[in-house]
């Protein structure tokens, strides 16, 4: 059996009055969804592999209210992140790594509001970062000259004005970008945003992600990058859907650089 | 005094007496919504002002129309100056009050209008065709039938008869020029109509040049009045309103939905966090509403927003929703405000119904207008936000109104109730036998 490797808690980081540079915020979906988890594993592996001390917090992570507040829900909002402030701030968090744009949206842009103040940081940025201080070196050459898309998450791009920094990790691997023809400003959503992800779409035409999905077929990529674990279900069902699950591969960008380095 | 001038000056002050009525009115519907604190930051909002509204930085997503909407709008900026001087001219009875004094710097102004409303001219034309001729799906949506594509029409027509009377007045001018006439001095060779006004009127004698330049005069100056009073009743408001709209634009992050301080403190004393604020709460027996169930419920400025829209459908058009078919437009969104609260203004006008506590009952809300349907397919994605080219923030109102249906009435998708559910009995979305931190045991060392 392979021998695992142990993430600290940031209990245990207390316990021994030790302070990890990072706090991993892992997020419902890198928790508990078994195509998110392999993200959280991803970057769990990079961290390691760079001798980064990070940290989680384990169960004392909970949801960051996200989707109940864009469902409306403001209570559930209110009790998840004034919860989750109270823990962070009992740690004294000064900087939190993301997976998941939402988390890192409502961490960044709206705990401040409520009390919580911190520096957060999604894993794209982070990566991009590691490369340009070359601490983090893309080697393997796996995806070499190969056409690979990027799709914008809307939270990460639109929301928050990052387009270049998940662009520039793409760039590390020398493949072959094709942009979509709806991308940056105009990405088009996966259409799991705005809680959508919990219920059955209004009556359409068709779901958004098929959409989208069209126009990545389009592409002829058989290789796409996103950043979110939520447009990697959206983009993953809906190429199930056109049956092409055999031809093309959705990644999160920390997947491809572990394929890469074949960590 | 001539007649004319008397005419012009009866004119002039009914305009300004309904103008002032309308637009005082216009400015109480949009005090309607509720005050909302700013962040100051005056630099960062004059310099969107400068950006967006007057340079226009949003549109040019997209050239072609960006560059044949410069050309209307530069005309429009550019021409009121030669409406400075019709209002003079028609006040004291002068003809053509400014040339004396600018001498040839008069000529190239007038010119450079001349320039200016020929490239207006083919823009509107190339509009009226796309608008009728090309099927453009934003052009065509549910929401544009009727009264909002006969509005849109309404105002390239209009356009069309400003640049025909300025056409007339200029042309039969430079022709009553040439032939010397009494109360028309030289003022130089205007650049276009120094030889299109030769070729339509040229040999025409001297009362039917004049009958025609008056015409051209009185059409230009008339057309410009009722645009005033009929903007107001228009979509196209936004050539005042957008810059307004644009200064007070929420300066915050996009990602930032309003806060609700009532709830973050009532869950704060829940929590302990804050000494119970029961006594303050005693106060009012009613159960307190949240979020927007009608326009009294949203921020002033949504209403500014929805006053500004000129239902161009950009947001509607990036909208994901409804590219695929469903029920949403924003567009129809900001549409529906500013109907919901003409209804409201109607109804204060006409002193059927009385304000109570800045709100009134009418036994009607937004809910009248607005489908649930259509708030719930909405993805918070942003796009319609991104794409307005004016700053209107339709997703705003529709966070407010899912507030209020699913904080005040409990309603809502019921596919959300188990997500709720979860968040609050195990601090995730989904409800997983597993520890939050299960998935951990999956990082593993690689085998050599």
């Amino acid at each position: 059996m392979k021998e695992t490797i142990r993430i600290k808690r940031m209990s245990e980081h207390l316990e021994a009055g030790t302070v990890p540079e990072i706090l991993f915020w892992v997020g419902c979906a890198g928790s508990y969804d078994a195509r998110a988890q392999k993200v959280a594993v991803s970057i769990s592996k990079i961290l390691t592999a760079l001798n980064i001390e990070f940290a989680i917090l384990g169960d004392e992570e909970s949801c960051t209210g996200d989707p109940a507040r864009r469902a409306g829900n403001e209570f559930l909002f209110q009790m998840q992140a004034l919860q989750n402030i109270e823990i962070l701030n009992g740690y004294s968090v000064k900087k939190i790594l993301t997976i998941c744009p939402h988390c890192f949206n409502t961490l960044k842009n709206e705990y401040p509001a409520l009390g919580g103040n911190y520096d957060v940081i999604h894993h794209s940025q982070y990566l991009q970062e590691l490369i340009d201080d070359g601490k983090l070196k893309v080697e393997g050459g796996d995806f070499k000259g190969k056409k690979l898309t990027y799709h914008d998450s809307c939270y990460l791009g639109r929301v928050n004005n990052v387009y270049e920094a998940p662009r520039k990790v793409l760039e590390a691997l020398d493949a072959d970008l094709v942009e979509l023809k709806r991308c940056r400003t105009k990405g088009l959503c996966c259409g799991a945003g705005g809680a959508q992800m919990y219920k059955e779409d209004e009556p359409g035409d068709k779901r958004i992600n098929a959409e989208r999905v069209e126009e990545i077929l389009a592409t002829g990529a058989k290789v796409v990058a996103a950043n979110c674990p939520f447009c990697l279900t959206m983009l993953g069902d809906g190429i199930k859907a056109e049956e092409k699950q055999e031809e093309v591969m959705v990644y999160d960008i920390s997947e491809l650089i572990v394929q890469s380095n074949n960590w | 005094m001539s007649i004319q001038q008397i005419a012009f000056l009866l004119v002039l002050g009914l305009v300004s007496f309904i103008g002032f009525k309308r637009y005082s009115r216009l400015r109480r519907n949009i005090l309607l919504g509720k005050d909302v604190d700013f962040v100051q930051n005056a630099k960062k909002r004059w310099s969107n002002v400068l950006l967006v509204a007057f340079g226009q930085k949003k549109m040019f997503k997209n050239w072609i129309p960006a560059i044949l909407h410069l050309f209307i709008y530069a005309a429009f900026v550019i021409t009121q100056i030669e409406l400075i001087e019709i209002i003079v001219d028609g006040v004291f009875g002068t003809h053509r009050f400014f040339a004396a004094g600018l001498g040839g710097f008069y000529t190239f102004i007038i010119s450079f209008i001349e320039i200016l409303s020929a490239f207006a001219l083919f823009a509107t034309i190339i509009f009226l065709w796309r608008r009728n001729m090309l099927k453009i799906p934003r052009f065509r949506k549910p929401e544009m039938k009727g009264w909002p594509t006969k509005d849109a029409n309404l105002i390239l027509i209009g356009e069309l008869l400003l640049l025909t009377g300025i056409c007339c007045m200029n042309g039969a001018d430079m022709v009553l020029q040439e032939m010397n006439a009494e109360h028309y001095p030289q003022t130089g060779q205007f650049a276009i109509t120094s030889w299109l006004g030769p070729a339509l009127f040229g040999g025409l004698n001297e009362s039917l040049l004049i009958a025609i330049e008056r015409f051209g005069w009185w059409l230009h100056i008339l057309t410009v009045f009722s645009f005033i009073i009929y903007l107001t009743y228009s979509k196209h408001l936004h050539i005042l309103l957008a810059f307004p709209n644009v200064f007070y634009a929420k300066l915050k992050s996009r990602g930032e939905m309003e806060n609700m301080p009532e709830i973050m403190n009532e869950v704060k004393s829940m929590m302990g966090l804050i000494p119970d604020s029961n006594e303050t709460a005693e106060m009012s027996d009613e159960l307190p509403s949240f979020g927007a169930k009608d326009i009294f419920d949203l921020e002033w400025r949504t209403i500014l927003n929805a006053y500004t829209c000129t239902e161009c459908g950009r947001c509607t058009a990036q909208c994901p929703a409804n590219l695929t078919g469903k029920k949403l437009s924003p567009r129809k969104v900001m549409m529906d405000i500013r109907d919901r609260v003409e209804e409201v203004a109607d109804g204060l006008d006409k002193g059927k119904i009385e304000m109570k506590d800045g709100k009134f009952d009418d036994g009607k809300s937004l809910f009248d207008y607005l489908d649930k349907e259509e708030l719930y397919a909405c993805t918070a994605c942003n796009a319609c936000v991104e794409a307005c080219p004016v700053m209107i923030d339709p997703l705003s109102p529709i966070l407010e109104m899912r507030r209020y249906d699913i904080l005040s009435e409990s309603a809502g998708p019921k596919d959300w109730l188990p997500m709720f559910n979860s968040i609050e009995q195990v601090g995730a979305v989904w409800q997983m036998p597993d520890a939050r931190d299960k998935w951990t045991e999956q990082l593993t060392k690689k085998e050599n």
